[in-house]
């Protein structure tokens, strides 16, 4: 026969059955279209939400910090600097949230049926990436349009390294979304807690402010181990030539993220088989 | 030998007790402060079970025990082609088994091999979305049950026709009636085409119709040599559906032969008990709950308590309660239905109907109804009790107890009527007239 399912107690933790989620392909094609569509059925703007949600955002980041707070942007145009970190930190916090939520908000399908649980969070980077695609659409207009009027800003050859941010991105998002999903099983707390301290986190990236702003080492060194910076910082310096491109800032954020990503990944692949004993 | 399509070996299943409830930070320091004020930390998370597996782990947990075994040490094999029934009370773990075996949940120790593709009908329409279309939906529920894309486009067609739903196939399906939804939903799950298709009872809980189609399914799947698993606690669907049977209790396997013997192995010495003790701890999905029916008698004409009734002979049902209220004379609706095993209600009794609207609630006591000349044939059929006072559903317990009924002389002529005569045995004369032209 073709098919044979082996059940036993206590799997060893790091063993994940990739060629499982690969067959369940369909599935996480079905659930990124199902997200993509059934959010935005019978809203009138539909689809349009993704992008006025960042368009608003950056209008009210270059009022109130940039026009208001006068925050210095390494004389990059207001609307390209705050834009470049807002779309990028809306794809993290999007999948991060999806992740976070995945198993505490369907219980329901999951205690009834069983499909590979990380198909859900990872549905979440693509669905997310679609939501990124649309706004980058967006940004590329406002800057070429920034970039014809003759602003200071000039591309360069670091702007091949955005397909490797933008998956970090994806990786990072995933690897915390994991954690807190696996967490929450839990301490529900986490689930109201999350909001903020993402909320918080936001303001520890340089997306409001460059990170040249800040010089004392030791904060310096904060700011860099929050692997969102380095992905912020680089595609801002791609795209304008302004601001810092710190190779060693790079290294250490793939280095954290690929540690929260895998330990996320075991963590949620042990706490999954379980949870609905405890939910 | 051909390989067993399922085979179990020694599968447990053990929860850990004094982790329930203690969800949020705040549960935590509770139970942490109530240990170090010397107070029984428990107390503060009194829950009501949401399965009946729940409550006998919180029975478990206020003995101040702390593991509970779900299962233990369960072993069997099913052959490919055989339909193995597995019947217990609740909270016996046939629930915690299915999931293990649909791998929902992991066993604590031992294993289980399944060999090819496995269906489960735990719930149809999992995965559904409201404001999908039901094409949409159709393709989202069949991924979520392990099918592949090509192979719903394939039987797409199919899978349309079966439900019945062609012109509404691209409305979402909130503008469904609960009818169409399940309909589409069950068309899905039965164009699975698994070699082993996993079943619990819990589904014939929806109508008549559709548990008769379920039914129905299931034979299919049987006749056409799959393998299957069915959790049921209705004996008359198993010794019907199944070759052979196992018995759960108590989280141990305690009989596995064929059907017939598990069946009857049950009803002797495991589903009676079941009928005096476990009903007040039995979960109810409706009623204020309080007044509790805790316990129903089935007694002969004498009032004596007895574990079988005849065709023909005077039927005394006892609802045994208990009230937190006492109340006399007020209008009360006493009840229950008798189902045969597809579910089909073939009779309710009701005390409104037979005229008994105002009765007095005591705060113990029973309700008797009295029923002459036992129109069922032998079988076994499921009761469920009601009771609403004042207009406000009080209790109500699916499938509260058997009437297990053995053929009598109805007629009083000596003679035993035959089963395939007719569902009903009903009083009646006749004469002979002659016609003058």
């Amino acid at each position: 026969m073709s098919i044979r399912t082996h059940i036993k107690a206590n799997q060893s933790w790091w063993f994940i059955d990739w060629r499982e989620i690969w067959e369940y392909r369909d599935l996480l094609w079905n659930l990124v279209a199902r997200d993509l569509t059934a959010v935005y059925k019978q809203s009138i703007l539909g689809p349009l939400w993704f992008v006025i949600q960042p368009l608003l955002t950056t209008v009210v980041f270059t009022i109130i910090f940039g026009t208001v707070a006068k925050i210095s942007t390494n004389g990059i145009p207001h609307f390209v600097f705050y834009m470049s970190g807002t779309i990028f930190w809306n794809y993290f916090q999007g999948v991060l949230n999806q992740g976070a939520g995945s198993l505490v908000s369907n219980t329901g399908v999951l205690s009834k049926v069983y499909f590979p649980r990380l198909i859900i969070p990872l549905s979440g980077i693509f669905v997310n990436f679609a939501h990124l695609a649309l706004n980058f659409v967006l940004f590329l207009g406002i800057y070429f349009w920034f970039l014809f009027r003759g602003s200071e800003i000039a591309p360069n050859v670091w702007l091949f390294l955005l397909p490797v941010l933008i998956l970090q991105c994806g990786l990072m998002g995933l690897g915390f979304g994991l954690w807190v999903s696996a967490m929450t099983i839990k301490y529900r707390d986490l689930r109201f807690a999350l909001p903020f301290l993402t909320q918080l986190w936001m303001y520890a990236t340089p997306i409001v402010y460059p990170a040249s702003l800040v010089v004392k080492p030791s904060l310096k060194l904060i700011l860099w181990l929050n692997p969102m910076t380095a992905v912020v910082e680089f595609s801002r310096y791609g795209f304008t030539s302004q601001g810092t491109a710190d190779l060693f800032g790079l290294g250490l954020s793939w280095a954290v993220t690929l540690l929260v990503l895998i330990s996320g990944l075991f963590l949620f692949n042990k706490v999954q088989r379980n949870f609905v004993d405890t939910i | 030998m051909t390989e067993p399509a399922i085979s179990v070996k020694s599968l447990s299943k053990c929860y850990k007790l004094g982790t329930i409830g203690r969800h949020t930070l705040v549960d935590e320091a509770q139970y942490w402060w109530h240990k170090f004020c010397g107070r029984d930390p428990r107390h503060h998370m009194t829950k009501i079970g949401h399965s009946a597996t729940e409550a006998r782990k919180v029975e478990a947990e206020t003995k101040g025990e702390q593991e509970f075994w779900a299962l233990k040490d369960i072993s069997f094999e099913v052959r490919p082609g055989e339909v193995m029934g597995i019947i217990g009370r609740n909270g016996a773990g046939k629930s915690t088994l299915l999931k293990i075996l649909t791998r929902i949940t992991e066993p604590t120790s031992g294993e289980a091999i399944i060999e090819g593709r496995v269906a489960s009908l735990l719930e149809v329409g999992t995965g559904f979305h409201p404001e999908l279309t039901g094409r949409e939906n159709i393709y989202m529920n069949g991924t979520i049950l392990g099918m592949k894309r090509r192979e719903i486009d394939f039987k797409f067609d199919e899978i349309v026709a079966f439900s019945e739903l062609e012109k509404f196939i691209d409305t979402p399906v909130k503008r469904y009636s609960s009818g169409m939804y399940v309909r589409l939903a069950f068309a899905v799950a039965a164009h699975l085409e698994p070699e082993i298709l996993l079943v619990d009872e819990v589904l014939a809980v929806g109508d008549a119709e559709f548990q008769k189609k379920c039914l129905g399914k299931m034979g299919d799947v049987a006749r056409s040599g799959r393998t299957i698993l069915f959790v049921s606690h209705n004996m008359v669907a198993v010794q019907q559906l199944c070759q052979r049977g196992v018995v759960l209790s108590e989280g141990r396997a305690s009989n596995i032969g064929a059907a017939k013997e598990a069946v009857s192995y049950y009803i002797q010495t495991i589903a009676a008990p079941e009928q005096q003790i476990d009903l007040g701890l039995r979960m109810r999905k409706k009623g204020s709950q309080w007044l509790k029916i805790n316990k129903v008698e089935v007694c002969d004409s004498t009032g004596h308590k007895v574990k079988k009734v005849i065709s023909g002979q005077t039927v005394r049902v006892r609802l045994y309660y208990q009230s937190e209220k006492e109340k006399p004379n007020v209008p009360t609706q006493v009840a229950f239905n008798v189902k045969t095993s597809q579910g089909y209600i073939l009779a309710n009794l009701n005390s409104i109907d037979s005229g008994q609207s105002v009765l007095d609630i005591h705060s113990r006591g029973y309700f008797e109804c009295t029923w002459p000349r036992l129109q069922l044939r032998s079988g076994l059929y499921d009761c469920t009790v009601f009771c609403s006072v004042n207009q406000e559903v009080v209790d109500w317990v699916e499938n509260a107890f058997v009437l297990d009924v053995e053929d009598g002389d109805y007629y009083g002529t000596g003679r035993l009527t035959h089963r395939s005569q007719g569902d009903f045995i009903v009083d009646h004369s006749w004469v002979s007239e002659q016609l003058i032209p």
